[in-house]
């Protein structure tokens, strides 16, 4: 087996594999808090990219502070989502919940479209992109940064929860409701905060992708699907099963994508992420560091 | 003067006709429906043609998710399979349509309940994954098996044909529609007077004690999948023989949420909800197409943004249905009717 180019696919494995974590995350962070499970989070992703792309290319910012309001921007827009859509829905059934953010990823993706069109828009270049040589492979710089960027995030987001207040405050809504209300924590608050961190770190996504590809359009949608198995083979309610799953799911995807794809001729590189959710689901449905509580009837 | 709507005994609570009138009206509107193909043009006909299949397919899912209580993510996977085994039964093996459409429909139910068989250990949001990743199996499969479903290219399906008669125009395929989808109301309405019905209901509303009282939840969650299946699948197999071409392109995954959307702003659980809905998301296009067409004059870019329109109201009346409306237009539509019925002494 040719080597490099394993370690090529494996390399490209892990920038798909870190902005799926990142996305994952989000996902994560809005189930553990409100147990919604929030199909959006590609449109998300993708509005993210375009308010970046916008700042960027039509009114000329550094790219600090076109991210920074980009994030600002991203935390409205998730605690308005929550407010306006999610709040009135607490209780209700599961369909319901599900099926509110497939109307609302509906309502953002016509959007954008109705904004932008569905042409690929060229994203200006944000980090170099002449290739740095790894031992015996040229990567592209965009890609480390990427993996950098991820790495930071994560680590910010660690320590956001395990340091400060309103993170504590956060783990113990998600860990009982009622009793993080006894103690004086704003639940709702907590709803909105969880809705708006999973918009900013979505967004991160987004517009890295929108660097590494060079340009954006409609199908960065499509993230929040392939989520779906990153969460799974995780764990739900697991940040760090978020991580190690997303990781393992771009590998795995670019893997099957150069390995399978010639033999069947193309398309296995979509769809192994969703047969290992299927296998997954089957021996290990709470995931590799999910909480064992799946009830069974 | 009648007050309330009050039932002495448990005929009286089943009746699907609560009184004459609404027998001698649906009677009017079974004449009305069936003489349409006299008057209406060839293009409205065949929007109302794909009301018929949504009508038949919607219900399908309305079975599984609005009275059993289990999310499927994969409805436009079951009409894939519905359409391509009748497509395939139809082009290679010969038989004529009115074996094919039922064999599809057993062949999508056998497929549905072998997708329903991790229900019995997932339950809810887990399902819901589950099923979209059968959708995404489904696409793969059906692009790469050629020699069953002609690939990328797809498959031409031929006209169906009874002994020397073709039906191969709107007209004709109207009256094979609308039958089907008047015996597949039929089936459905009474579905939920017979034991069988009931047990779906009793796992939507509370599977624990639905097992406790004896129902086998096993049998019939997968029971639920094989009906709502075979719904699926005979609509999936009538779109084959509307649109005469099909390929994988013609069922996304989009498609599965439109039926979602469908049943949510017509009524979960609710036959008479499912055609609500299944009219109005088909009609919904064809509306905006109309209103952006007349107002076109002075908002000429609104025509080529036709489908974000179409998306966006979508995602509008699925999110306003949720929060203001959640049992859809059939309750609506049933207090509306209970305050003139009881006007002016409804309360």
């Amino acid at each position: 087996m040719d080597f490099t180019f394993l370690l090529q696919l494996i390399i490209n494995g892990l920038v798909v594999g870190s902005i799926y974590a990142l996305v994952a995350t989000g996902f994560v962070i809005i189930y553990k808090a409100t147990s919604a499970l929030n199909l959006a989070q590609g449109e998300f992703l993708m509005v993210g990219a375009y308010i970046c792309l916008n700042l960027l290319s039509k009114y000329h910012l550094p790219f600090w502070q076109a991210i920074l309001i980009t994030f600002f921007f991203s935390a409205i827009l998730g605690m308005l989502i929550e407010r306006l859509i999610l709040r009135p829905l607490i209780g209700s059934h599961l369909i319901s919940v599900i099926m509110v953010t497939l109307g609302l990823s509906s309502i953002l993706k016509a959007l954008i479209q109705l904004a932008y069109g569905t042409d690929t828009i060229p994203f200006p270049e944000v980090f170099p992109s002449a290739p740095v040589q790894i031992g015996p492979i040229p990567v592209s710089q965009g890609y480390l940064y990427a993996i950098g960027c991820v790495t930071i995030l994560v680590v910010i987001l660690t320590s956001f929860f395990k340091y400060s207040k309103t993170g504590v405050a956060m783990r113990a809504t998600a860990s009982s409701q009622q009793v993080a209300l006894s103690m004086g924590i704003s639940v709702k608050k907590m709803f909105a905060i969880s809705w708006a961190i999973a918009a900013i770190v979505s967004s991160v996504g987004g517009v890295l992708l929108g660097t590494i590809r060079g340009g954006i359009d409609m199908s960065l949608s499509f993230m929040g699907l392939k989520v779906l198995p990153v969460v799974i083979l995780g764990g739900l309610d697991s940040i760090l099963g978020a991580i190690v799953g997303g990781i393992i799911i771009g590998v795995l995807e670019n893997l099957s994508g150069g390995f399978i794809d010639p033999l069947v001729g193309g398309g296995a590189k979509e769809v192994a992420p969703y047969i290992a959710l299927i296998l997954i689901l089957m021996f290990k449905p709470y995931g590799l560091f999910g909480k064992k509580k799946i009830e069974r009837v | 003067m009648r007050c309330g709507d009050f039932k002495t005994n448990y005929a009286a609570d089943m009746t699907i006709f609560e009184s004459g009138t609404a027998r001698f009206m649906l009677g009017i509107f079974l004449c009305l429906l069936f003489t349409l193909p006299l008057y209406l043009p060839g293009y409205l006909l065949d929007i109302v043609n794909r009301i018929g299949i949504a009508v038949i397919g919607a219900i399908g899912l309305n079975i599984l998710t609005g009275f059993t209580g289990q999310i499927s993510l994969g409805n436009a996977a079951f009409m894939a399979i519905g359409a391509f085994s009748c497509g395939y039964l139809g082009t290679k093996s010969g038989l004529p349509f009115y074996l094919c459409i039922p064999l599809a429909g057993l062949i999508t139910a056998f497929f549905g309940m072998f997708v329903g068989i991790p229900s019995l250990r997932i339950k809810g949001l887990y399902l819901a994954m589950a099923t979209l990743a059968a959708h995404f199996i489904v696409e793969f499969l059906v692009v790469k098996w050629e020699s069953v479903t002609g690939g990328v290219a797809g498959l031409t399906i031929p006209p169906p044909k009874m002994g020397g008669f073709l039906i191969d125009t709107d007209r004709r395929l109207f009256f094979l529609i609308f039958i089907v989808a008047v015996i597949a109301v039929l089936f459905a309405k009474n579905l939920f007077r017979t034991k069988v019905g009931k047990a779906f209901i009793a796992i939507r509303d509370q599977a624990i004690s639905a097992e406790v009282m004896g129902v086998n939840i096993l049998k019939y969650k997968l029971l639920s999948f094989g009906i709502s299946s075979f719904y699926v699948g005979v609509a999936g197999s009538l779109i084959a023989y509307q649109a005469k071409i099909i390929s994988p392109e013609t069922f996304p995954v989009t498609v599965a949420i439109d039926y979602l959307g469908m049943i949510i702003i017509g009524g979960l659980g609710s036959i008479l909800g499912s055609i609500y809905g299944a009219i109005f998301i088909t009609l919904l296009p064809e509306l905006l197409r109309m209103g952006t067409s007349s107002l076109s004059g002075s908002f000429p870019e609104l025509v080529n943004n036709l489908a974000a329109m179409k998306e966006l109201v979508f995602g509008l009346l699925v999110v306003i249905f949720l929060i203001f409306e959640p049992n859809g237009m059939a309750a609506r539509w049933h207090s509306i009717k209970n305050y003139w019925k009881l006007y002016p002494f409804s309360h």
